[in-house]
Order: structure tokens, then sequence, then C-alpha cells
């Protein structure tokens, strides 16, 4: 399992890494972590003429709030994110999310953007950039834009990022004092999610978004919703998502999960 | 902008276990192959290349990390630590290492270098970790000989031998 | 655990080494990383590496292969295919008669996901597998069968013509009266089982390194190969050569096995012909994805199993229909998992009466073969659910049922029906001792607890036994008396041991045991020690074989939990006869009777007068420095090499009784667990597991054993699947999906012990290694079928899996919306959707872009190349990118059943290095209002190789991408929407409910 040939570039500034994207198209890849990426370049199933290293700017290795949102820099890794003192005041669904993320060996080099450029649909910062309606700030050689978490995900590992385009950092709305939950159900710990739930507590009622189960994280906006008429939303939020079958759960399993940890942390964030 | 092509290999140069090294690596070259045949740090084993089972576990720059999902030119500057620089010398062993020994905590030992790497890096950041921790940080890990729970037992008993240490220490520092 | 005890500095030297939990000598290597495996010794300069191009399809005839485009790669050596390493070699040898050829690559034809096709041999193995990407295969895919039952169907695909059917082997055997028991009979009580696949993982691969010496013709190996080495002459005969021209070698250091190491033995023919072929040694590595399709499996099982019961739960004769799926060749030495354990399949229970039919069939799925618990597992499954069973349906408590069937602790040595010899055993003793010490009434009082509190909680039993030192005659149970008369006899166990003295009085043992983790140089050190009355420290054992040069036997090698049996008992019976004539040379020395003289604290004394003394180490030295100086019929005191096999170990006989394996230990675990209401996962809330495996030698590495038995055991149970498609595709091909329970998911069992000696092995001790793997998952299998009712329980115990039986049926869709509950379930696997596309023009324009090449070609992202081969057939080399994993792939399309211009079907294959997938689609158009077309789609398709192997659980989604790219790239292409829509996309309606805040 060696990976197939590559050239390797050491970006030492952000301009650097952005030209060599817009030449190189959809042949060049970004690495930063290298948990999601080495392990497909190993297996050859991913093959790009160019891989960028873009761990050495300094830059992008900042954790910043400004304005209302925290916002993570391409190279942050999430060990760091989760030693951050403000963490558990300022993003407390990060501060649960984050120890659901693969293993300490891998939260050590992997990255927070890294892990939302790669977009699997059950993978925990993903689902937390829904949950918390984020947004991906994106920069190409010619343009920088920002798009909202809901909108960046648009199928399996599949994101608005254009091939000259690489993630610069993503924010996450503060939200202090607001209530929060996460739960994840996987096989063992640290593995793929095979459901996760986030609850945040919105300013009209409640956001539930679920991981694990379609193609990417989806979240719903309900009002504050009780006995019923939760169980009815969650249901139909259940069959919504599509489920399918494979080798580690069903769908009617998956279906199950989302109206019971559903409720629960809906419930929970609604006290 | 350094740009390494594929088809030539580059010179490395880093710090392993507190000494200067060098050799030279494809961009391509995984991290596992080349402290393994390039530099002859076979402690280093190779078990998965995809990151799960752990047995490559080294730290560089003083992080936890996959030799398996590293570049050998991304530890280029770095500073290393494998297996090999755990023991105070070639003819004694560490803390940990005798604790290991006391514990039955290994049998193959194929998966043992990257166990140690992980607890000591773990246990020199982590004052008292409870028996749930170290389970925790071991899950990072693949054994398929001990049952992972001797490894445990040695784990806390270096850990309350470190917490002792400590506790005598600051008693010391508040006699003078 | 109070097994780990240090040694006082001024220990008792008349205290025995033995039964003492030392050190390990083997420790400060492995700890320091400076182990010696395979991989980590040097190699010639010349060397070369190999890698191996695999087969994506679980059945197919290879109708070509080129290579050409590999041997002209950059570093490659050479290429070698089906073809070439046929002119090399011959068959492996199959285990039944039958004229079936197995080769360790394809000749022909492809018959399991991961089956070698081609080797490159390169200068490094990144040039190799750069080489490997060059190799174009060709394959007629054939239809394929995994379940071992329906390949009994008259209508299977069929693997071997050489079988009948896929009928490997169909033996019956009937030992008593088993038809007048049934006749008898209160009950008859009979379960159905199936017992899964999986394996056991070492975390180091497979290694070898080979060296063909054109001059000599003879072949130099080092392999991290387990034994047993009868293997050594299957691979001499494969490899063309007489045995004392191959030359296997082990290396020092070896990353477990488990049996699995037993199976590197097709690659050693495979990269020895490589080396062969290229003229240079050659090196393989296995890697994990290798390991994990190709390696080997254990079998999985199908079998009804009926008792005849009378009303108080004895068991008078037990019927049992095995079906064992052995793969897709039956490799050697398969169909040993069966009847290794034939002897014993009256497990515990004292029955006289058995019938047995035995199946063995092929199917599609990677050759199996040792694999820890060896036919155990799958045996006691079912023995230990029937007594679940027996217990449940006559109303009885399931301990009792096991105690009222126990062989009774005066019937030893005890001959079962089927042949075995149960050497020694107290288990109504253990019993008691497990109930008592473990606390199984306060486990009862928590499971009362639980239940009261509306939780779901059970208790499971199981007793088993635990054989250890094969017979190497077992596996000709598997021909009838005739056969084996005409092949000729096969028994016994041989084991060597050689025990020597140096110059200046030093001790060196070897032995052909071939350790991989469990500290036999440390053992053997303790056994010699206590012989010869020095520390172990004093003794240095090697346990490195080389064919070339050491005593070795067909029995060499490290399996059947034999090694503190007989190998350690063989290595203290050559260290006691070097002793007796060390005592005579002493005797004339000291000038008193061999009978007065102790061996102890390092010198060799009087008993009568403890001055009169030599130090050990200067006895030692006499026969090197003073040979002359000897007694004359002592004969010479250097060395004493013994070869053991025990009488026990006997052929089986014309009735086909066989004593199978020569010790039996015997196990008795209990256990409660608990199941989540939410997450319907399985804790084990205690499990108590009691052993008796004879003299313990050293309790720290027995009790390492027994945990590292429970933790494989217990991934069996609930976690590890070798999981295949029933179209044969091998799902579970990383570590990421074959899931090893690690620290968090392991519980800490409680371990008992009690020790009836073997009166059949010279320090009475038997195998510990494998119990567990055979008593812990259905021990826990009854625990979960007791919290929930259930009247099968399958294995592993995902939780998915219980949400019928604990939930019911499943509340229905919203009435308002698409999806249902249906659609999913599928159990063929298939990949199924819906969607649609707005393209912004009319019908018959969309309709002439479908069938037009150039405008497919520019419409469909990736499209190299789109060629028209007749109306209604198109050729394209299309480049399919789902994230960052990219493929490019060969694709035919077929359209058909054509309706202009309102619906075509589409149906397609592709093939390319990640892969294959084949497919159809109904594409129907109409027009829209504003002068365009609504695509809709609907699609069914399969995809495999791998892709499918590594990215199972993603499938499904990339298979959505990849069907939306075409649509998107056709509306675009033709104007239309940028991207089109499956169904009412999730996000579109969260934001519609977002504006308005009401759910459905």
């Amino acid at each position: 399992m060696k990976p197939a040939p590559f050239d390797y570039v050491r970006a030492e500034t952000i301009d650097e890494a952005l030209a060599t994207l817009a030449n190189e198209g959809g042949e060049a890849r970004i690495i930063a972590g290298g948990q999601s990426l080495m392990a497909m370049l190993n297996m050859r199933l991913a093959k790009p003429k160019t891989v960028v290293d873009i761990m050495r700017l300094k830059n992008l290795d900042r954790i910043e709030e400004k304005a209302g949102v925290v916002v993570v820099g391409a190279a942050v890794r999430q060990a760091s994110l989760m030693g951050w003192p403000a963490l558990p005041e300022r993003l407390p669904l990060i501060a649960l999310a984050l120890p659901w993320t693969g293993h300490v060996q891998t939260r050590s080099r992997g990255t927070i953007c890294g892990s939302i450029a790669h977009a699997d649909p059950s993978a925990e910062m993903p689902l937390a950039l829904i949950a918390l309606g984020g947004e991906v700030h994106l920069r190409s050689a010619r343009s920088r834009r920002r798009i909202a978490a809901r909108d960046f995900f648009t199928g399996m590992m599949t994101t608005e990022r254009a091939d000259d385009e690489l993630i610069e950092a993503v924010s996450f709305p503060v939200t202090p004092g607001r209530h929060c939950a996460f739960r994840e159900v996987a096989r063992r710990h640290g593995d793929f999610a095979i459901v996760a739930c986030a609850a945040v507590a919105t300013r009209d009622g409640v956001r539930l978004a679920v991981g694990g189960v379609a193609d990417a994280p989806v979240a719903r906006d309900w009002p504050r919703l009780d006995g019923s008429a939760l169980d009815d939303a969650l249901n139909a939020f259940a069959y919504d998502l599509d489920a399918r079958d494979d080798i580690h759960a069903t769908a009617r399993y998956r279906r199950d999960l989302v109206r019971l940890i559903g409720r629960d942390l809906v419930r929970e964030v609604c006290l | 902008m350094t740009r390494l092509p594929s088809d030539r290999r580059h010179p490395v140069c880093f710090r392993l276990n507190g000494r200067p090294v060098h050799g030279e690596a494809e961009p391509r070259l995984l991290a596992t192959d080349f402290l393994r045949q390039n530099i002859g740090a076979t402690g280093v084993h190779v078990g998965c290349e995809h990151g799960v089972c752990g047995a490559c576990t080294i730290t560089v720059d003083g992080m936890l990390t996959r030799a398996c999902l590293t570049l050998a030119v991304q530890i280029d500057g770095c500073d290393v630590r494998t297996i090999e620089g755990l023991a105070p010398s070639a003819d004694r062993l560490g803390t940990l290492q005798s604790a290991f020994r006391r514990h039955h905590a290994l049998q193959c030992g194929f998966c043992t270098p990257g166990i140690l790497m992980s607890l000591d890096h773990f246990l020199r950041q982590r004052a008292s970790p409870n028996r749930a921790e170290i389970r925790e940080l071991l899950s990072g890990h693949l054994c398929r000989c001990t049952g992972y729970t001797p490894i445990v037992e040695a784990a806390l008993e270096v850990a309350a031998d470190i917490a002792a240490e400590c506790k005598s220490e600051k008693g010391e520092a508040s006699d003078a | 655990m109070d097994s780990f005890r240090k040694l006082p500095a001024d220990s008792d030297p008349t205290k025995l080494w033995v039964g003492q939990s030392i050190a390990r000598v083997e420790d400060p290597a492995l700890l320091t990383g400076r182990g010696h495996f395979i991989d980590d010794l040097g190699t010639r300069p010349d060397t070369l590496h190999a890698a191996i191009l695999r087969s994506p399809h679980p059945h197919a005839d290879v109708v070509g292969i080129d290579t050409v485009a590999a041997r002209g790669a950059n570093g490659v050596a050479a290429v070698l295919t089906g073809d070439d390493v046929k002119a090399l070699t011959s068959s492996l040898v199959v285990g039944v008669k039958a004229s079936v050829e197995c080769w360790p690559i394809a000749v022909g034809r492809v018959r399991y996901v991961g089956e070698p096709v081609a080797v490159v041999v390169a200068s490094d193995r990144y040039l190799a597998e750069d080489a490997v990407d060059l190799i174009d295969v060709q394959y007629r895919v054939r239809p394929s069968v995994v379940d071992p039952l329906l390949a009994l169907a008259p209508d299977a695909p069929i693997l071997h013509n050489g079988f009948s059917g896929n009928v490997a082997s169909d033996r019956t055997f009937r030992y008593g009266d088993p038809e007048r028991a049934f006749a008898e009979a209160a009950r008859r009580i009979a379960i159905d089982i199936r017992y899964p696949r999986n394996s056991c993982t070492p975390i180091e691969t497979y290694g070898v390194v080979a060296e063909y010496d054109a001059a000599e013709s003879a072949f130099d190996i080092l392999a991290n190969f387990q034994g047993p080495f009868s293997i050594h002459a299957v691979i001499s005969r494969a490899l063309k050569v007489p045995g004392n021209r191959l030359r296997l070698r082990t290396p020092p250091d070896s990353g477990g096995s488990f049996g699995v190491k037993q199976g590197v033995f097709p690659y050693i023919v495979l990269i020895s012909a490589a080396s062969r072929l290229a003229g240079r040694p050659v090196k393989w590595i296995e890697d994990r994805l290798e390991h994990l399709t190709g390696s080997v499996s254990a079998t999985n099982r199908v079998t009804t199993l009926a008792g005849a019961v009378a009303a108080d739960g004895r068991i008078m004769a037990l019927d049992w229909d095995q079906v064992e799926d052995c793969g897709a060749h039956l490799r050697a030495p398969e169909p040993a998992t069966l009847y290794r354990m034939h002897g014993n399949l009256t497990g515990a229970y004292d029955i006289r009466h058995l019938s047995v039919r035995n199946r063995v069939v092929v199917t599609n799925k990677t050759p199996t073969g040792l694999n820890r618990g060896f036919g155990g597992p799958q045996l006691y499954f079912a023995l230990e659910r029937l007594v679940h069973r027996i217990a449940v349906e006559l109303d009885l408590d399931p301990l009792d049922v096991i105690k009222r069937n126990l062989i009774s602790s005066a019937a030893f040595p005890y001959r079962t029906a089927s042949g075995a010899l149960l050497d020694s055993g107290n288990y109504p003793e253990a019993v008691a001792r497990a109930v008592e010490q473990g606390g199984l009434e306060e486990l009862k009082n928590r499971r009362d607890t639980a239940r009261a509190k509306g939780n779901l909680y059970g208790i499971g039993y199981a007793a088993v036994v635990e054989p250890s030192v094969s017979n190497m005659g077992y596996i000709t149970t598997v021909l009838t008396a005739a056969e084996r008369s005409r092949a000729g006899p096969k028994n016994g166990a041989q084991a060597t041991a050689t025990v020597a003295l140096d110059p200046v009085g030093c001790v060196t043992v070897h032995v052909a045991s071939v350790p991989q983790g469990q500290g036999h140089r440390t053992v053997l050190s303790q056994v010699v020690a206590d012989v010869f009355g020095i520390a172990p420290t004093d003794v240095r054992v090697n346990t490195e074989l080389d064919t070339a040069k050491d005593a070795w036997s067909i029995a060499s090698g490290n399996y059947a939990s034999r090694f503190a049996p007989a190998v350690a008992g063989t290595v203290k019976l050559a260290a006691e006869r070097l002793a007796a004539r060390l005592s005579r040379v002493a005797a004339s020395q000291l000038n008193t009777d061999p009978d007065d003289l102790v061996f102890v604290g390092g010198v060799v004394r009087s008993k009568r007068n403890p001055d009169n003394r030599l130090a050990f180490a200067r006895l030692a030295a006499l026969g090197h420095w003073s040979p002359g100086s000897l007694p004359e019929d002592v004969g010479q005191t250097l060395r004493e090499t013994v070869f053991w096999t025990p009488p026990q170990l006997t052929a089986p006989d014309e009735q086909d009784r066989v004593n199978s394996s020569l010790c039996h230990g015997f196990i008795f675990d209990f256990c409660g667990v608990e199941i989540d209401r939410t997450t319907l996962t399985t804790r084990i809330d205690r499990y108590v597991t009691m052993h008796d495996c004879g003299t313990i030698l050293h309790p720290a590495m027995v009790d390492g054993q027994i945990r590292g038995g429970f933790a494989q055991a217990l991934g069996a149970a609930l976690y590890e699947e070798y999981a295949y498609a029933p179209d044969g595709s091998f799902l579970t091909g990383t570590f990421a999906d074959y899931l090893l329970p690690t620290a968090v998911e392991l519980p800490d069992p409680i371990i008992l012990h009690i020790q009836t000696p073997s009166p059949f092995t010279h320090l009475g001790s038997k195998g510990v290694g494998e119990g567990n793997c055979m008593s812990t998952p259905v021990c826990i299998a009854n625990a979960v079928a007791d919290a929930l009712g259930a009247m099968h329980v399958e294995l592993p115990l995902a939780p998915a899996r219980f949400s019928e039986m604990i939930r019911g049926t499943e509340i229905a869709a919203p009435g308002n919306s698409s999806a249902s509950a249906a659609k999913t379930g599928r159990a063929d696997r298939r990949l199924r959707g819906e969607g649609s596309a707005s393209v912004s023009a009319a019908p018959d324009k969309v309709w002439a872009m479908l069938l037009n090449p150039a405008t497919l070609k520019a419409a469909i992202p990736g499209c190299r190349h789109v060629e028209r081969i007749d109306d209604s057939r198109f050729r394209a080399d299309v480049t399919i990118g789902i994230g960052p994993v990219k493929g490019r792939y060969r694709a035919e399309v077929t359209l058909s059943e054509p309706d202009p211009p309102r619906a075509v079907t589409i149906g397609g294959r592709a093939e390319g290095a990640l892969g294959f997938g084949e497919g159809e689609g109904r594409i129907t158009l109409a027009p829209n209002d504003r002068g365009g077309t609504t695509v809709r789609y609907v699609y069914d398709a399969a995809i495999g190789g791998k892709i499918a192997t590594i990215g199972g659980r993603l499938l499904d989604g990339a298979a959505r991408v990849v069907v939306g790219e075409f649509f998107a790239g056709l509306a675009r292409h033709a104007g239309g929407s940028a991207r089109p829509s499956h169904r009412p996309p999730a996000r579109l309606i969260a934001r519609i409910w977002s504006l308005f805040g009401t759910p459905r």
C-alpha cells in the first residue's frame, strides 16, 4: 500500500499554495493533517499529481474570536482546538464533539478544516458546522468567498469547493449560554459514527443536526416541540434522511436512533 | 515555495531521539519506510498503513504521529522520537518499559513500540490519569495478544509512581 | 491478579522455577524496538521486491493478461502470471482425493476476491505497485456463490469440476446406537446455527524472502511460517525439489500468528517461483489490505444439531449435520478445521451415541486455514447453544443441564464416543469452584434487579473441552478406512528438543517450536534450570528453525497449543537424559553413587555429604575438555536431542474413531450481559472463566494466553466478521470495517484456575491458548439469548440485528413522505436510486444527445473518449471522481427498450483499477412547461472490486454522486440547471421549514 508518485510542494505563503491550485486544478490536493488524505494515497484511491502541504503557513494556525464568531484557520489541529481554553464556554458543542472525533493519536495531527474539506458523511466536525450554522471560508488565487455550511456539503464527500480553492478557515457562531447537546453511536470508540446527533437551542426553538445517515450532515430547525409533535417531527426527519443499510448498521436501526436520540437531545436542550 | 519533484530523492534532515540524522527520500516515501530502511529505526513497526492499528506511532515535534500517514519529507527539520530513544541506555529499560515487563504487558511485541510511545507522551502531560482515560488513549492501538489489561495496569503503576514522586518533590520544595 | 510475582534476591535454591512468573527474557529487546521480525532483517543487496495484482472478481475466467507495459516499467525485473507459475511448480496438495488443482495464483480462472493474478518483481515495493497498476486483465465474469447452503443447490455455480458439485467431501459417521437413542428419547430438540467468518489478524503480516540457487537447484527461504512443518513437504513438492533442497528458515521474532501464519505457505511457493524466474532473491511483505482479503480465514459453518434428550435434561445422543465452508480452494490442511475436533464432538459430556454428517463445500471466498480455536468455536457454538435450548424447552436451569451431563471425575482417562482419550479432569469440581469464586449467585441477583427495572439482562454458560497437541493423523479421518489403508498410516505428534553444553559449561537449548510471543525461550529456561539446579539466566534458548541444520519433524511448529504439553516436556526429557549421564560422571568424580547426587544451587553434590560437590559448569565442560576421563559406558555428555511422540496418538481405527488430540483441558465460563435499550449494544457486566490446563508452568503467561484468547473471542462475538455481499464482493477490507476490539471495548475477565495434571505429558501440562475462542462466543450468545428470550442468536452481535426482535415493527413513514421502510432493508446489497434533472432543451433534442457520442463525450465530466459500436452500444473511457477518489474506467453502455423520445433503458458495465460496476437504469423524458425536459431516472447497480472492499460503507452515496454527475453534465451541456435533484433534498426541506418553522 504505497502511494503513486506525486510532486510535493511545501507552501511558505498562502499565495504559493493558491497558485499551485490554480495551475493544476483537480490534479493537486492540499495536505493538512493528512489523517484522511494519506490513507487514500496509500490505498491508491486518490492519485493527485501534486500534494501541497500548508502546515507551515503560520497565519493559518490561528483560533480567533471576532464579531461573534470563532474563526479556526486551516492549519489548526483538532488537538489544538480541543485544548483552547475558551472552547467549553464559547463553543460548547465542539467541546462535546471533539472527544468523539478519531483518537488522541489522530487528533494530534488531523485538522478541523481538513475534516470539513474531506466531508465524510459520518464525520463530527462537518456535523458541528451544520449544527451551529457556521461558514466555510474559501479562497482561490482570484477571489475569496464564504459559504454557509448548509450549502457547502453537496453530497457524499462532495463539497462546493472548486478545484482551485482551498479552505482558508471555518467559522462557528458563538452562542454563549445557549444549550447544546451531542451524542454519537458508533460500533467502537473513535469509529465513524453510525448516527451522530447535535442539538442546539436557537432563538426560536431548537436545531437538530444528524450525521452518519444521509450523504452529508443534515439539520432541521424547529420551534420548541414536545410530546407527539416532537415524535412526528423526528419520525419525518428520520425517514427523510433516506437511511441505507451497510455492513455496520441497517437503515431501520439508524432511523430508530434518530428518533430516540433526537428526542433525548431536543428535550435536553429545550429544558 | 519548495517543490520536490516526484522522480527524485531529496535530502531530509532531522533530529532522531536527540541526534541529528539525514537521509534522502522521494516525496511519496512514507515516514515508516524511511525511518525503517533509510535510517535503520526498525522499532517503528508497520501493521496496517492506514492509520488504524497504531503500531507505527512516534512523536514529531512533540505530537503523537502515525508514521504511516506521514511523508518522509514532512519530518524534515523536525524533532522525531521513536521507541529506540525511550530507554536511558542500551542495556537498561526505562520506567514504563520495566513496568511492562513486570506486568507481562507484551507477548509478541509487535504493537508494543507504538503503545509505549503513546503512553510515554501521555504520562508526561497528564497527572494521575484514571483507568478509563488510559483505556481511551489505548483505544488508538490494536493488540491481538494481551487483551490490554496488563498494559493498563503497567501504565497505572507508572502514573502512580510519577504522582508519588511529584508529591515528594513538592514536599521537599516546601521543606527547603 | 497475583500471578505477577517477583523473585526475592535470596530465593530458596531448592524452589522450582517452573510454576513461577519470572520476567521474560524476550522482553528487553521487544520493549526497546530491537526485535528481529522478518522485515527488520537485512537482505542480500540484489534482492527484489514483489507486489501482487489480485482479483477484484469473486468468480471469473481470465481471458487475457497484458503485462507488456508492466514489464517495461521503471525498476521492474519480471512479471509472473499463472502460466509462468504453472510452468515452474506443481499443484499444491489438496486435502481430499479429487482431481482438483490448487495453485498459489489464478491459473485461467479466479475464484475469490483477492486471489493473486500476477506478481511484479521490482527494485522496491513502490515501483512494483506502480507496475501492478499497468497490468491489464480481461475477465469474463461468472456467477458466484458465497453461501454454503446455496453452494449445495443443484443450480449453484460450480467452482471446480473435480468435485461433486461444490462438495469436496461428504462423510457420515456413526458411533454407538444413535437411532435407538433418538427413538427412545423423551424429546428430540434441535437447533440450526450459522457460524460466521472471522480471523485472528496478527498485527504483523506475512513475510517471505526467497532465493533460488540455480547451480544447486535448491531454494533458501526465510518466512514467518508457524508450522506445522508437514507443510515443508507440500512446499518442496510444489516447487519440484526434493526435501533436502528446500531450506526453510524462520526469523527470531514473529508478530503474532494464532494459526494464520500457517497460511503463508502458498505465498512461499509463489515468491520462490518469482525468485527462480527473476534469478535474484525476492522479498515480499504482505500489506494489510492483502491480509484481510487474501491470507486465510477461519471457516464459516452451517450446523443442524439435534439431541436425544431425557425429561431431566440428560442428552443420550447427538445428531450432527455440519456444512463446512472452506472457501474457494481446499488448501492444506483443510478440511482439518472440521476434523481437528472430531474426537470432541460430545464436548464435556458423557454421551455415547453419535451420528455425524460432515459436508465440506467450496464457495467464492478466501480459502480457509488455521485460526485460533481451529474448529472449536464452530463446534461449541452449536453444542452449547443446544444445551441452552434444551434448558429453555424443558424449563430447566442451563447450569443443571450442564452438570447433569458432565463426564464424571472418576471416568478419566475417558474415551469419547468418537475416539478421543480425555487425559484428566474434574469437571464438576471446576464448575463448583467457578460458581463459588466467580459469584454466580450474586450475578443472578444483579440480573433480577436489572430485570425488575425493565432492563434486558441475561446470563449464559459454556462448558468446553479444549484439545491440545494435535494428532497429525486426525486429518485422515476425512478418508474412509479403505482409503486410509491405501494411503499409509498417519499418526503421532513428534516434538523435538536439543539440550547442549558448551566448553565453559553453559547450557543452550534448541527447539522447533517457532513462537510468536508465547515466551517459549523463558519457559524452557525455567524447565531446564530446574533439571540442572541452575538459574534460568544460565540457560539460553534458541527457537529459530532452519530445516537444513536443526532437528525437526512434520509436527514442528507452534499450533494446536502444543508448546506446554509437548515441547516443554520434550525439553525436560532431553535435559534429564543429559543430567543422568552427568550424574554418572559426577558420581565417579566424587566417589559416590548417582542416586546420592542432587543438582542444586549451581552445583552437583552428595546428599549425604553436602561438601562433596562439583560446580555444575565444571562438570558440564568435562565432556569437551576431558572426554577420556568419563566412565566408558556413559557416552558423550555434550548434547542430547530427543524426539518424543506420545503413544496415545494413534491413527484412526477401522470404525473411524480417532484420538484427535493428546491433552484435553476444561473450561467453564459464565457471564452476565446487558443490552442497552437505545443503542442495542451488548455490554458484558461480568465474565468469569475457569480453566484447567493441567500443570501451570508460568502463571503470568498462562493468564496472558487466556486474556488474549478472550479478547479475540470477544471480537468474534461482538464485532468481527469477514463480510461478503451475495455477489461475492468482499466488504471488510480495512481495519476501519473489520473491527477489532480495543481497550475501551474489552472488559476484564475474572480468571480462575484448577489443575488436574495430564498423565500423558512429562510436565503434566496441557495447552491453554485456544480455549476462550471456543467458549466465549457461545457463552455471550447464550447470555444474549437469555436476555432477549431469543431462539436464534447470530454472531457477530451487531446492535442493528436486534431492532426487530426488541422493537417489533417499525413506525411507518409519515403519509406524505416519499420514503418508505420497504425501500430499505435490501438483502441483496444492490444499489438503487432515482432522481430527476431539468434540461432546457426539448425532449427530442435530449433524446438525440443521448444517442450522439460527441455530445455524450462533451456532456459527461471526465469522459475522454466515446465510441459508437453500433446503434445501441457505446464504449467509453471515463474518469470518475468522488471527492479525492478518482479512477479511470473502461465502460460499455447499451441502450435498450427504446421508446423515442420518451424513454430508454441504459445498461452498462465499467471496469477500472479501483473496481467495477454494472447496472441498469430507466430514463424517461417528459416535456416541462418551459419548453424543456424533465429527465427522470431510476437505477439499479452493483459495485465491486477495491472500492467495494475498502469503501463499502460509502458505496451507495458514491453511486448517487456518479449518476448525479452524469445528468448534471448532460443538463449543463444542454443549458439546463447546473445541479439535478435526487428527490427533494433534505436540506431544501430544512430551508423551507426554517422559513416557516412548521414540522410536517
